[in-house]
């Protein structure tokens, strides 16, 4: 790990909503090459970069489309910088083409998803959590993607330099899975010193131009990165390749190169995941939650708490790849799990299948537009607790 | 006698060897097919112009030319379909001193890329675009093109297109191109010298080049071989220099009007944008020449 270069850190305490947060985390973490695409509620994100970057020796680009803002902050990211790019539903639909494309060429770059309600056009301007299975399956083909979620300014700011790391440690395009609340919602952020942020640098290889193949993996399965210019004239493509980077179409080639794009993540999943857990020990039912839902199902756990009711709670800050471990042992233990989040179905079906019939999984459901009424919450943990 | 033969005669290299990646030698392309011509062009355009190697970055698409960037011995970029100019965008953005050339097919770049060449053109990025026209998707086997001149025969254009194509030069000169050409690939050494010059030129340059498809585009169009294709160019290709790029259509097995038409000064995007924020920020703003140190 390095410490973050001083230009880009505005160190200090601000009164900043999420979106502004995020601008902020990206210039701390060495972001300096932006390329998106106006879309609510996300847009106050570009905003700033865009003011923010000429003074720091960034490069902001409006592109035409979310299709060209993904491809560019790859082609960004190739040139040796560190890139990003920011939407919504109908934007984050249009990026997963060249998602697909970051995941097969091991980019490192963050992409940001201020989710809002949908299908389709939705609901511009209020929350939703529906997109969470997009972001794990949303792009064709097999693979892993790390996505973590925030639930208030201060985390925006820290959890994005948290993915621009992991992004490079893993050499996977990661996503922070925001919602229009968190975006919206203005709290005070503490900006620490740029000595105290910590750093990962990209994982340069050090050898000579004959002895670098581009997909050779290390030790981690991860392989060595260059950049663009620096005389190794490497080969990169979308398509199934081998070490060199060359396509190779058969079954086997296959296997080796989606099998370690995945499995570079999945034998990781303890050392990626961050969570936060509280009163677990002899818990009758635990919320899982994140984003928004995990703040507004705080008066219910406490709330059920005070009725006596065992009740523990886990956040999921990363919450792809999914902690699978952890599920799986507390559902030896805990009688329910309570999911609540702003869509019809999906981060419980997660839950359902780890806890695999041995506690229930009551799922509290919203279709989106605005958070739960935490009575509903509260329902479901006493239904949970009998 | 044969083994003795075999072992007294040289290794034959191919000249341009140093330009090419042999280790994926034999490539994919059909026998005739024009690409093998233009990527010597632009082989030799990169010769011509003294460059290193290391300085270009090729960028492609998906396609029959898509598939250019793996045969090049340079940094190369084998991308999603109709995604090369904006990866390409951001590739030279972050470093503006590379020399960033897309080469893909009309398909690629004025169907699924449509969008992309025209905004890319607008901005003036510094990138050059080279775009093989086969009137043809070919990959996929014959599907007609925003390229296929009308009454031509595709797989999805059985009883021949009725759809108005695309002028390539004319929408590039439209949308800002500074640098704008049209070749085919029987014009080896004028398309080496437009490639050489559209690479040299700042700003956002087109060669288009017209290249056989003797596979599909002449098989279900009764053209003959891809000499007979060859021979069509040399008998009806005109070349007018500065021609006006709104008569540059091409009709079904008519008169081809080559050459080129625009060159002309624009400041570049990252030109507008460091002039602009110079005057902005005076002295607080350092001029932009590449986000990576």
């Amino acid at each position: 790990m390095i410490t973050a270069d001083p230009k880009g850190v505005l160190t200090g305490s601000h009164y900043l909503d999420g979106d502004h947060a995020v601008a902020e985390g990206a210039l701390a973490a060495g972001c300096r090459f932006f390329a998106g695409y106006p879309i609510t509620p996300s847009t106050e994100v570009a905003e700033r970069i865009s003011a923010r970057f000429p003074l720091v020796g960034g490069l902001f680009v409006q592109m035409e489309d979310e299709l060209a803002s993904m491809a560019a902050i790859l082609g960004g990211a190739w040139g040796g910088a560190k890139s990003m790019s920011v939407t919504s539903g109908p934007g984050f639909s249009l990026m997963m083409e060249n998602l697909g494309l970051g995941v097969m060429m091991e980019v490192p770059t963050v992409l940001v998803n201020v989710q809002r309600g949908g299908p389709s056009t939705g609901l511009p301007t209020l929350p939703a959590q529906a997109d969470m299975m997009q972001a794990r399956w949303g792009s064709h083909g097999d693979y892993e993607i790390i996505a973590l979620s925030p639930s208030s300014p201060q985390e925006c700011f820290d959890y994005t330099i948290t993915c621009f790391n992991l992004s490079e440690k893993y050499r996977v395009p990661v996503l922070l899975m925001m919602d229009e609340c968190v975006g919206h919602m203005t709290e005070k952020i503490v900006i620490p010193k740029a000595e105290e942020i910590e750093i990962e640098p990209r994982k340069w290889f050090k050898g000579s131009t004959e002895d670098y193949l581009p997909y050779k993996p290390d030790d981690d399965m991860v392989p060595w990165m260059v950049k663009v210019g620096d005389g190794f004239r490497f080969h990169t493509t979308g398509l199934t390749h081998d070490e060199r980077g060359y396509p190779v179409m058969s079954a086997e080639c296959q296997k080796d190169n989606v099998g370690r794009l995945v499995d570079k993540i999945r034998s990781r999943v303890d050392e990626i995941v961050i969570l936060e857990e509280e009163e677990m020990e002899g818990a009758d039912v635990v919320v899982v939650s994140y984003g928004i839902s995990s703040r507004v199902a705080i008066p219910a756990v406490e709330r059920a708490r005070a009725d006596g009711m065992k009740v523990g709670s886990l956040r999921l800050v990363t919450v792809w790849p999914f902690p699978e471990n952890r599920i799986r042992e507390l559902a030896g233990q805990v009688k329910a799990f309570v999911v609540p989040e702003i869509n019809l179905g999906q981060i419980c079906l997660e839950v359902e299948r780890c806890a695999a019939g041995r506690a229930e999984t009551i799922l509290v459901p919203h279709a989106g537009g605005w958070v739960h009424d935490d009575e509903d919450i509260y329902q479901a943990i006493r239904g949970g607790a009998k | 006698m044969t083994a003795d033969k075999k072992a007294s005669t040289p290794d034959p290299k191919h000249p341009m060897e140093h330009l090419l990646r042999m280790d994926r030698m034999p490539h994919i392309w059909c026998p005739t097919c024009g690409l093998g011509t233009i990527v010597t062009a632009f082989a030799s355009a990169i010769e011509k112009l003294e460059m290193s190697l290391d300085d270009v970055v090729v960028v492609s698409g998906i396609g029959c030319t898509g598939r250019v960037a793996g045969y090049v011995k340079t940094d190369s970029f084998h991308t999603t379909h109709g995604r090369a100019i904006p990866f390409a965008t951001g590739l030279h953005l972050v470093n503006p001193k590379l020399k960033t050339i897309v080469i893909s097919g009309d398909g690629d770049l004025f169907s699924i890329g449509g969008n992309h060449f025209i905004h890319a053109a607008r901005r003036n990025v510094d990138i050059t675009v080279i775009c093989v026209n086969n009137f043809i998707y070919a990959m996929t086997g014959g599907q007609v093109a925003p390229t296929t001149p009308l009454k031509a025969n595709a797989s999805t254009m059985p009883y021949g297109n009725f759809e108005r194509p695309f002028s390539i030069p004319y929408l590039a000169d439209s949308c800002g191109a500074v640098y704008v050409a049209r070749w085919s690939s029987l014009h080896v050494r004028r398309l080496t010298t437009a490639i050489a010059e559209a690479i040299a030129k700042p700003g956002f340059s087109v060669v288009e080049v017209i290249s056989p498809c003797s596979t599909l585009y002449s098989r279900r169009n009764r053209l003959g071989t891809g000499l007979d294709l060859m021979k069509f160019y040399h008998d009806n290709c005109e070349i007018q220099h500065g021609a006006d790029t709104r008569d540059l259509d091409i009709g079904f097995q008519e008169k081809i009007i080559v050459g080129k038409f625009v060159d002309r000064d624009r400041p570049t995007y990252v030109d507008s944008m460091n002039e602009w924020y110079g005057e902005v920020f005076g002295d607080k703003y350092e001029s932009y020449e590449g986000s990576v140190k």
